[in-house]
C-alpha cells in the first residue's frame, strides 16, 4: 500500500506551517533519511527527511504552499511494485484538509470535557508508639540522640552507611558522628572532599542502587550547592521512573541560624523543602523526637530532608530507653495542652513558643503547644482538632516571612476551619532580612518570645 | 640562615601523579561474521527506531523534547557488547538509543515517548526519563551533567558491596564543563570506584561547537589532574569501541579506578527535534554521513567480506523495520495513563 508522508510538526507547538521547497520530485528514488523537502514556521526553518523507502508517487502539496496543517497529507510514497494508479482517490484529498491521526496538543478542549482531578489520597500518619510504663527515662543532648540513632541503624542495617564532610575521622564537625567510624569502619562512614554537589549525587546514586546513605552536611546553607541532585534527582526519580526506583536516603545536618554567622551560614530551608512533591521533611525539637525521627528517616523508602539546629545539639532532654524507640514521620506532637489558643511551631521555633506558653500561663492564657515535627507530609489534623477548640492560632518558626511555614499551615486553617476562627491567624517568622552579623541586629532578625506572647494575646483580644 | 621560603615550596610539591598512558585508543577488536552481524542489527535497531521516534514527532504524538541519536549508534552498541550482566548504565537525555541496546524492549520506549501507560516510567517520565531496574538502566536524566554525580555513586554501591561490576556513565562534550563531572572524577580516583566515564563527543552542545566551549577539547584529558588515564576512540567504528570498552572495563574491574573514553563520534540531526541546525553547514553532516556512517562500515564490511548477500541484510532490515513499526502501533494504540496515576509513585 503507498504510504502518506504528511506534514511534520517541528515542535509541539506548530499547528501549520509553509512547505517552502520540495527535493524531490515525482518518480525519485528516497531511501530513509534522504531529505525530501524543506518546511518554515515563523521561529524556524527544517529540512524534511523520509522515514520510508520507496519512489515518490505524487506530491499533493505545491512548493510555496503557506498553512499547511500539521499532519496533512503532502506526498504519496509507493512501495516496490506498485504504480501511481496504485494511489487510491483518498489519498489525494485537498491537502488543506488535515486528518489529524494524533490527538493536537495545542487544540483547547472544552473544561467540561476534561477528565475530572481524582482526590489526592490521604493517608493518616500513625500514632506514636506506646511507652510501656515503667519505662526508664535518660537524660541525653540532641546530639547523643542524633549519633545513638545512626548507630543503631547501621548496627541493624549493613546498607546503611553515613558521608560528608569531616565525619569520620574528624567525628563530625558538630561531633553528630562522634564514634561512629570507630566502630563501623572507614568503609561506612566516609570522609568526603568539600564537594557537596558531587557527594550529593554520589549518594543518591548509591540509593538508586539499593544502598540507604545517610548525606551529611555540613549545613544545610551548603546544601544549596547540592539542590539540584536532592530535587531533581532524589525527589523526582520515584516518580519519573513509573515507581521502578527511587533513592532511600537521608540528608542531614544543622540548619537555620547558630549565632554571629552572618547571612551565608544562618538560613532556615524548612519552607524550601516543604514545598517539594516526592521529600520528607523533618524537623525535631526534642531528643526523644531526633532520635525516633533519624531511626524513621533512615529507614523510609523515600528521600528525607532531616533539618537539625546546631543550637539545639547540646539541649538535654528525656529519651526513654528502650531497644527500639521510632517515631513515624508525618505525626505532630501536643507538647502542651490547653484550651485558650493554639500555638504551632517545630525545631528551634519551639524554644520561643515554649518560653511564651510559660509566660501566657502566668497571665492566666492557656495554650495549647503543638510541635509540627514533620513539615512534610504535615499533620494538619491535629493542628485543626485544636483550633476547633481554641478558635485562634499563632505559628512560630525562625524562616523568613514570605511562603513561610506559617503562611502554609495559616492558608490551609482558613480553607478547612474557617467557620472555627475566632481571629485572625497570626503568623512569627524571621524578618525579611538576609541574616546581620551585628550581635543587636541579629537578635532583632530573629523572632522572639515577647513576639509570641503578644501575638497570643492579640488572637485572644487580650 | 637556610632559604626557608624554597626549602617549604619544594617539600610541599607532592610526587606527581601522571595519568596511565598506555592507552591509546587505536586499537581495533577483530569481529567474528556473527558480531558484525549482531552489530549490524543492534545499530540499524537504533537508527530505525529513532526515524521512526521522529515522525511520531512530526505527528505530534511524542511531545515535549525529543533527542534523536542518529549517528552515534556504535557508541552504545560497542560499549555493551563488552559489558557484563550487573553493570550499570546511566547517562542524560538522548537516551533511546542507550535503552535498546541494554535490551529494554522497543514498546515499552516507544509507549513512554508517547506517554502511554505501558511505557517504561507508565507514562509519567517520557522521552529524558526512562529506568530500568532489570536491564540494569539507570535513566535517563535531564539535567545535563546530573548522571555523572549519579553514575559515580553506582560505582560507590559496587566498591561498597565488593561485587566486579562497573557503572558506565554517558555524557556529552556539553556537560563535561560542568563542575560536578570534576567532583566526580575526584571522589572516583580518591576512592578507586569502579567506572567507565564515556564522553561522547558530537562536537556540539546543543547549538555551540566545542571549539567555542571549551579551553581543552582533548576530553580524554579531562581526568589528568585526578590521575585518571583517557582515550580517545573513533566512535564511529563499532570495533574500536568495542576493543577500547574491553580494555577499560578490565582495568575498572581489576580494582585501579575509574577511566574515561571519548567516543569521537557524530549526531545527524538537530540538538532536539524543534533545532534547525543552523550551526553547520550541510556539507560538513553529509560528509560524516557518506563517509563514517557506522552502519555502513559495517554493511560494507558483511557484503566484502561474504559474510551476508543483499537479501541478508534486507531480512535483517525487514526484521528491524517490524519490530519499530510493531512498537510504533504499539505506543499510538495504548491508553494514556489512568488519571488515578496522578498520585501514584510519589512516595512509597
Amino acid at each position: 500500500m503507498p504510504i502518506d508522508i504528511l506534514m511534520p510538526a517541528l515542535s509541539p507547538t506548530m499547528e501549520e506551517g509553509t512547505l517552502s521547497k520540495w527535493l524531490k520530485q515525482e518518480g525519485d528514488t528516497v531511501k530513509s533519511g534522504d531529505v525530501i523537502a524543506e518546511i518554515e514556521t515563523d521561529k524556524a526553518t527544517m529540512e524534511v527527511e523520509a522515514v520510508d523507502e520507496g519512489v515518490i508517487g505524487k506530491l499533493l502539496v505545491p512548493a510555496g504552499t503557506e498553512n499547511v496543517k500539521v499532519n496533512a497529507k503532502i506526498a504519496v510514497l509507493l512501495q516496490d511494485g506498485e504504480s501511481a494508479s496504485d494511489i487510491s482517490t483518498a489519498a489525494a484529498a485537498p491537502a488543506a484538509e488535515s486528518a489529524p491521526a494524533a490527538p493536537s496538543q495545542t487544540e483547547e478542549k472544552p473544561a467540561s470535557s476534561q477528565a475530572p482531578v481524582p482526590a489526592e489520597p490521604k493517608a493518616p500518619a500513625p500514632n506514636d508508639p506506646e511507652i510501656p510504663a515503667g519505662t526508664e527515662m535518660v537524660s541525653m543532648t540532641v546530639r547523643e540522640a542524633l549519633r545513638d540513632a545512626m548507630a543503631e541503624e547501621m548496627r541493624a542495617d549493613e546498607n546503611v552507611f553515613v558521608m560528608g564532610e569531616e565525619v569520620a575521622e574528624y567525628q563530625g564537625a558538630y561531633k553528630i558522628t562522634q564514634g561512629l567510624l570507630q566502630e563501623f569502619g572507614p568503609r561506612r562512614v566516609v570522609d568526603t572532599p568539600i564537594t557537596e554537589h558531587g557527594f550529593a549525587g554520589v549518594g543518591v546514586g548509591a540509593a538508586m542502587a539499593g544502598l540507604k546513605p545517610i548525606v551529611e552536611f555540613m549545613t544545610f546553607n551548603f546544601a544549596m550547592q547540592a539542590i539540584d541532585q536532592i530535587i531533581n534527582s532524589a525527589a523526582k526519580t520515584l516518580y519519573m521512573s513509573g515507581g521502578q526506583m527511587g533513592a532511600p536516603i537521608v540528608f542531614r545536618g544543622p540548619n537555620g541560624a547558630a549565632a554571629r554567622v552572618g547571612a551565608q551560614h544562618s538560613q532556615d530551608y524548612a519552607a524550601w523543602y516543604s514545598q517539594i512533591p516526592g521529600l520528607k521533611v523533618v524537623m525535631p525539637y526534642t531528643a526523644a523526637d531526633a532520635k525516633g525521627l533519624l531511626k524513621a528517616a533512615i529507614r523510609d523508602p523515600n528521600p528525607v530532608i532531616f533539618l537539625e539546629n546546631e543550637i539545639l545539639y547540646g539541649h538535654h532532654f528525656d529519651v526513654p530507653k528502650l531497644d527500639d524507640f521510632v517515631l513515624p514521620i508525618g505525626k505532630a506532637r501536643i507538647h502542651r495542652a490547653g484550651k485558650d489558643a493554639t500555638v504551632v511551631s517545630f525545631g528551634i521555633g519551639m524554644t520561643y513558643a515554649v518560653k511564651a506558653v510559660a509566660e501566657l500561663e502566668a497571665m492566666g492564657i492557656d495554650v495549647e503547644l503543638i510541635d509540627l515535627r514533620t513539615i512534610r507530609p504535615m499533620d494538619l489534623p491535629t493542628v485543626i482538632e485544636s483550633v476547633k477548640k481554641t478558635g485562634r492560632l499563632v505559628t512560630v518558626e525562625e524562616g523568613y516571612p514570605q511562603s513561610s511555614v506559617g503562611t502554609e499551615i495559616a492558608t490551609r486553617v482558613m480553607q478547612q476551619a474557617f467557620d472555627y476562627l475566632d481571629a485572625p491567624i497570626l503568623t512569627i517568622a524571621g524578618k525579611d532580612v538576609p541574616m546581620p552579623y551585628a550581635a543587636n541586629l541579629e537578635k532583632l532578625a530573629l523572632p522572639n518570645v515577647a513576639e509570641v506572647v503578644d501575638a497570643v494575646k492579640t488572637v485572644c483580644y487580650k | 640562615m637556610a632559604p626557608r621560603k624554597s626549602a617549604s615550596v619544594s617539600s610541599r610539591k607532592s610526587a606527581a601523579k601522571p595519568a596511565k598512558t598506555d592507552f591509546n585508543g587505536g586499537a581495533i577488536a577483530e569481529f567474528d561474521r556473527e558480531t558484525e552481524l549482531a552489530a549490524y542489527r543492534e545499530m540499524l535497531l537504533i537508527r530505525r527506531f529513532e526515524e521512526k521516534a521522529g515522525q511520531l514527532y512530526g505527528m505530534g504524538f511524542i511531545g515535549g523534547f525529543c533527542h534523536l541519536y542518529i549517528g552515534q549508534e556504535a557508541v552504545v552498541v560497542g560499549m555493551q557488547m563488552a559489558q557484563k550482566e550487573g553493570d550499570q548504565v546511566i547517562t542524560a537525555y538522548r537516551d533511546h538509543g542507550h535503552m535498546l541496546a541494554c535490551g529494554m524492549n522497543a514498546r515499552g520506549v516507544m509507549a513512554e515517548l508517547t506517554g502511554r501507560r505501558s511505557g517504561y516510567s507508565r507514562g509519567k517520565g517520557g522521552s529524558m526519563h526512562m529506568f530500568s531496574k532489570e536491564k540494569n538502566f539507570y535513566g535517563g536524566h535531564g539535567i545535563v551533567g546530573a548522571q555523572v554525580s549519579l553514575g559515580t555513586g553506582l560505582a560507590f554501591a559496587n566498591k561498597y558491596r565488593g561485587n566486579d561490576s562497573v557503572a558506565v556513565a554517558y555524557f556529552g562534550d556539553g556537560a563535561a564543563n560542568q563542575g560536578q563531572v570534576y567532583e566526580s572524577f575526584n571522589m572516583a580516583a580518591l576512592w578507586k570506584l569502579p567506572i567507565v566515564y564515556i564522553v561522547e563527543n558530537n562536537r556540539y552542545a546543543m547549538g555551540t561547537s566545542t571549539t567555542r566551549a571549551t579551553a581543552q577539547s582533548n576530553y580524554s584529558l579531562r581526568g589528568t589532574s585526578f590521575g585518571i588515564p583517557g582515550m580517545q576512540v573513533d566512535g564511529m567504528d563499532v570495533r574500536a569501541v568495542k576493543a577500547a570498552a574491553d580494555e577499560a572495563l578490565a582495568y575498572c574491574r581489576s580494582g585501579k579506578g575509574p577511566i574515561i573514553l571519548e567516543m569521537l563520534t557524530y549526531r545527524y540531526r538537530g540538538h532536539s527535534m524543534s533545532d534547525p541546525a543552523k550551526y553547520r553547514t550541510k556539507e560538513e553532516v553529509q560528509k560524516m554521513r557518506s563517509e563514517q556512517d557506522p552502519i555502513e562500515q559495517v554493511r560494507a564490511r558483511l557484503i566484502e567480506k561474504g559474510w551476508a548477500t543483499e537479501d541478508d541484510l534486507k531480512a535483517i532490515d525487514k526484521e528491524v523495520r517490524d519490530i519499530v513499526a510493531d512498537s510504533a502501533d504499539f505506543a499510538q494504540s495504548d491508553p494514556e495513563p489512568d488519571v488515578s496515576e496522578l498520585y501514584t509513585d510519589i512516595l512509597l
